[in-house]
């Protein structure tokens, strides 16, 4: 039996959309691109031209700082452009798709009779390996280190995120293959995070040669740097990898298969999505092909590629995600709010709020239509106490949050920024009466250590 | 309201920069972000936000000071007519309309000389520095009159309140940035500046002061009790003065917002209902009141040590300053564990302060503006604490 910790901090924002739980197929989209910026941090080494023809699991750049990690093409086609921005930063690799995927014939091992060695450059050769990430730092692991444990999350509470106890569902033999494949990666333990709050499908529970531990709390319980604060929390010099429940089973089945096939299955969700459920789509795809015709047109849209609260904005011409299991489709909030009627003073029956300034607090049940205004204007901190609230971790969040800003390196590392990603600071930021980007202030001061430190 | 907003917009490029009125770009922006809620959308990270923002906040605080604001203006309208006629005995609750309007037009000129003053220094001071007008003063502007006398002349409201917001507030960057609380600062300069009219001892009962009628005070007359001629008799004689309950309820002569305890807890009710205001600050501010009250009467050794603790709660302007004062988030301790420690010694020092030291007859304000100070110092230590967890960790890791 495992264990189950419940965390009393935290808030699920209750928005209006949810997936239904039935999947169909995405058409297939026209472009794909695989985003440098979508790894954050990563300098790329293009190894292919524009008018060269990929297959699917053809490597197409690689990490100029290390080049063993390689990222390939996730389907196949021919380049059509390559997207340059300031300073001729790469910002994409847009892939023209035919009409069907060949695959590049990868040979990888079977993982159940060969070496940690073996395993490993089989991962990192066949494109996989930008899908493990490392804390701290919140980047593509980096596979010289040592990782003390890999975690994954087999729940996610993040406002109308996807179930992956039925995303995963019947996918038992690809997702225990792929932690098969992970625990060659490490020498500590594998572990799964569980929903404690809801009974979870056999493909979890199943799972064989991995701790697993439940947690039950709003969100961000299912944020796996939550769960690593609890269980085994992560010191000065030490690395924890970590890989989302949906891409252990993309891991797992392209070694059953041997095909770069990364296929998966995505939440389409939001107020402004006619009829919001699943789609089975490949990374990359462009977001008309996933959004186009599904949505209510009532108002000006926001697509954003990942959740409400830590996901990027996109349009209809740009691309999903390389991570993301989800688009959430918002109104836009770009109208002025009279005081008396929508501001500040009005009585706010349709104000979602964390504190109890607006009666909504009263209706623990209503769900939301939430807009992308930012209500309110950018101030300095005032309030103290509300980000504690949302922010389950022994840290104290405003006063990282400020050794962030004035860039006090030693104080953050004593207050403990390797146990955190922004994705932990996104309820706060979420909260924060003073309206301030936190995420962005946590990621400058990750960078920044990373930068001077490492 | 379309018009309104149509308004707004088209007379934006007259304040925008290049604009005919660009240097009152501040000014516009406050007014216009007063009356409606700008258009900004987030750009990433979160692309949804809370609903709550600082003008919300703040206005909480303001409608929780309107019980005591109201009942203040009330108090100094009796205590006016008891001037007058020089009658002790004057019926409370009598005569309510003229009272109320005489308090009303006594109070609201400093109401307005503080905001205008207040709000005036802060529209110039963003206009040079260029920054947009933060919401602090809403609240400041309302707490600098209800910490005075009120008879204390307009010009020194505006005095105060000029050097509260200039070097308690604008010096240190603004809304959130300062030190100490800015209406103590005020009433502490003016304490300070002009001690034969703001001392705590006797206070003005308006329009009466020619004829040297000044009102005691609970806390003047305790502080006799140290001194050779005491204008009481002892504890029996304070406690036969000052009944418990008037005192709670504020039928006494004292500062303008700050006599009635019952006032003060309406307000406090809603501040810990909406979250706005700490429980634990105002919970540990009167515990530590109650506890150095306690221990004074354990030592007893002089009259005023023999006062029953729960006086020190309901008189002066302990509530007053437990619910409004020392709950103030920009001065108070950050950390939960830190207000706790920071509540209890404001309550606590105040008690100190007006038990064993002669010259200040009430030590709320003294003791939050010093807590003020040591806040900083309190998180530090817990914050150390936690920063000691994490270094323990990696040791035995």
């Amino acid at each position: 039996m495992s264990k189950t910790i419940s965390l009393k901090k935290g808030l699920n924002i209750r928005l209006v959309g949810d997936a239904e739980k039935t999947t169909a197929e995405a058409p297939r989209a026209r472009y794909y691109a695989v985003r440098p910026t979508d790894f954050h941090g990563l300098t790329p080494k293009m190894l292919v031209k524009i008018g060269d023809t990929v297959k699917a699991g053809t490597p197409m750049f690689s990490d100029k700082y290390n080049e063993s990690i390689i990222f390939s093409s996730p389907v196949a086609g021919r380049i059509q452009d390559i997207v340059r921005g300031d300073k001729r930063r790469i910002l994409s690799v847009v892939i023209e798709a035919d009409a069907s995927d060949s695959y590049e014939s990868l040979s990888l091992p079977n993982p159940s009779s060969s070496s940690a060695e073996q395993v490993k450059s089989a991962v990192l050769a066949s494109g996989l390996w930008p899908l493990i990430k490392q804390r701290p730092f919140d980047i593509i692991a980096d596979p010289v280190n040592e990782p003390k444990a890999i975690y994954v999350s087999t729940f996610d509470t993040a406002p109308l995120a996807p179930d992956y106890d039925y995303v995963l569902h019947g996918k038992k033999e690809e997702f225990q293959t792929g932690l098969n494949v992970l625990k060659y990666l490490t020498k500590g333990a594998v572990h799964l995070g569980m929903n404690g709050m809801a009974k979870q499908d056999e493909t979890f529970t199943a799972a064989q040669g991995v701790v697993k531990t439940s947690f039950s709390g709003k969100h961000p319980a299912g944020n796996v740097g939550v769960q690593i604060h609890h269980t085994n929390p992560i010191n000065k010099g030490e690395y924890v990898w970590v890989v989302n429940a949906q891409d252990v089973a993309i891991i797992g089945r392209v070694f059953l298969t041997g095909k770069f096939d990364i296929t998966r299955t995505i939440a389409l969700t939001g107020s402004e999505v006619s009829a919001p459920k699943y789609y089975r789509v490949v990374p990359g795809a462009q977001m008309g092909s996933i959004v186009s015709g599904n949505t209510k047109k009532a108002a000006e849209e926001r697509i954003i590629s990942g959740n409400a609260l830590c996901g990027t904005r996109e349009t209809v011409d740009s691309f999903l995600g390389f991570y993301d299991n989800q688009v959430t489709v918002l109104p836009e909030g770009n109208q002025m709010k009279f005081l008396l009627t929508e501001g500040w003073l009005s009585l706010g029956l349709n104000k979602f709020s964390n504190s109890r300034l607006y009666p909504t607090f009263l209706f623990p049940n209503k769900k939301y239509r939430l807009d992308t205004n930012l209500n309110g204007e950018d101030r300095g901190f005032v309030v103290t106490g509300e980000l504690e609230r949302v922010f389950p971790f022994d840290i104290y969040p405003m006063q990282l949050i400020k050794a962030a800003m004035t860039e006090d390196i030693d104080l953050m590392e004593n207050l403990g920024i390797y146990e955190v990603a922004p994705e932990d600071f996104a309820l706060c930021e979420f909260v924060c009466t003073s309206k301030i980007n936190i995420q962005d202030e946590i990621r400058a001061g990750l960078d920044l250590i990373k930068k001077e430190c490492f | 309201m379309k018009f309104l907003e149509k308004q707004l917009k088209k007379l934006e490029p007259t304040f925008s920069k290049g604009g005919k009125l660009e240097k009152l770009h501040y000014v516009y922006d406050a007014l216009a972000t007063f009356a409606f809620t700008p258009a900004t959308t987030t750009s990433r990270g979160a692309h949804i936000r809370d609903s709550v923002d600082l003008k919300r906040t703040m206005f909480i605080v303001v409608l929780a000071l309107i019980p005591a604001l109201i009942f203040g203006m009330y108090n100094t309208g009796h205590w006016h007519f008891v001037a007058e006629s020089g009658n002790w005995n004057l019926p409370y609750w009598d005569n309510m309309l003229d009272k109320f309007l005489y308090g009303l037009m006594k109070v609201l000129p400093m109401i307005v000389v503080s905001y205008g003053v207040g709000l005036g220094i802060e529209f110039i001071f963003c206009n040079i520095k260029g920054h947009p007008i933060h919401e602090g003063f809403l609240v400041s502007g309302m707490l600098i009159p209800l910490v005075m006398p009120v008879e204390v002349p307009l010009w020194m409201v505006g005095v105060a309140t000029a050097f509260a917001v200039l070097i308690g507030k604008e010096v240190f960057g603004g809304t959130g940035m300062n030190i100490v609380n800015i209406a103590l600062t005020a009433r502490a300069f003016l304490f300070f500046a002009y001690p034969t009219k703001m001392s705590g001892d006797t206070v003005w009962m308006g329009g009466k002061e020619a004829d040297g009628f000044s009102g005691a005070t609970f806390l003047g007359d305790a502080q006799s009790l140290l001194s050779d001629s005491p204008t009481v008799d002892g504890v029996t004689g304070i406690m036969d003065k000052y009944a418990p309950m008037d005192a709670f309820l504020g039928m006494v002569p004292g500062s303008i917002g700050e006599t009635s305890t019952l006032a003060c807890l309406i307000g406090a009710a809603l501040l810990i209902a909406t979250g706005v205001g700490s429980l634990r600050i105002i919970l540990s501010f009167a515990l530590g009141g109650l506890a150095f009250g306690l221990l004074f009467n354990a030592i007893g050794v002089n009259d005023y040590m023999n006062i029953p603790a729960y006086m020190h709660l309901i008189v002066g302007g302990f509530a007053f300053g437990a619910v409004f004062m020392a709950t103030d988030p920009v001065t108070a301790a950050q950390t939960s564990t830190g207000k706790i420690w920071y509540g209890f010694f404001g309550g606590g020092i105040a008690v100190l302060i007006r038990v064993l030291n002669p010259a200040y007859p009430e030590g709320v304000m003294l003791s939050i503006l010093f807590m003020n100070i040591m806040a900083p110092l309190i998180d530090h230590y817990v914050i150390q604490a936690n920063i000691n967890r994490r270094l323990k960790r990696l040791k035995v890791a």
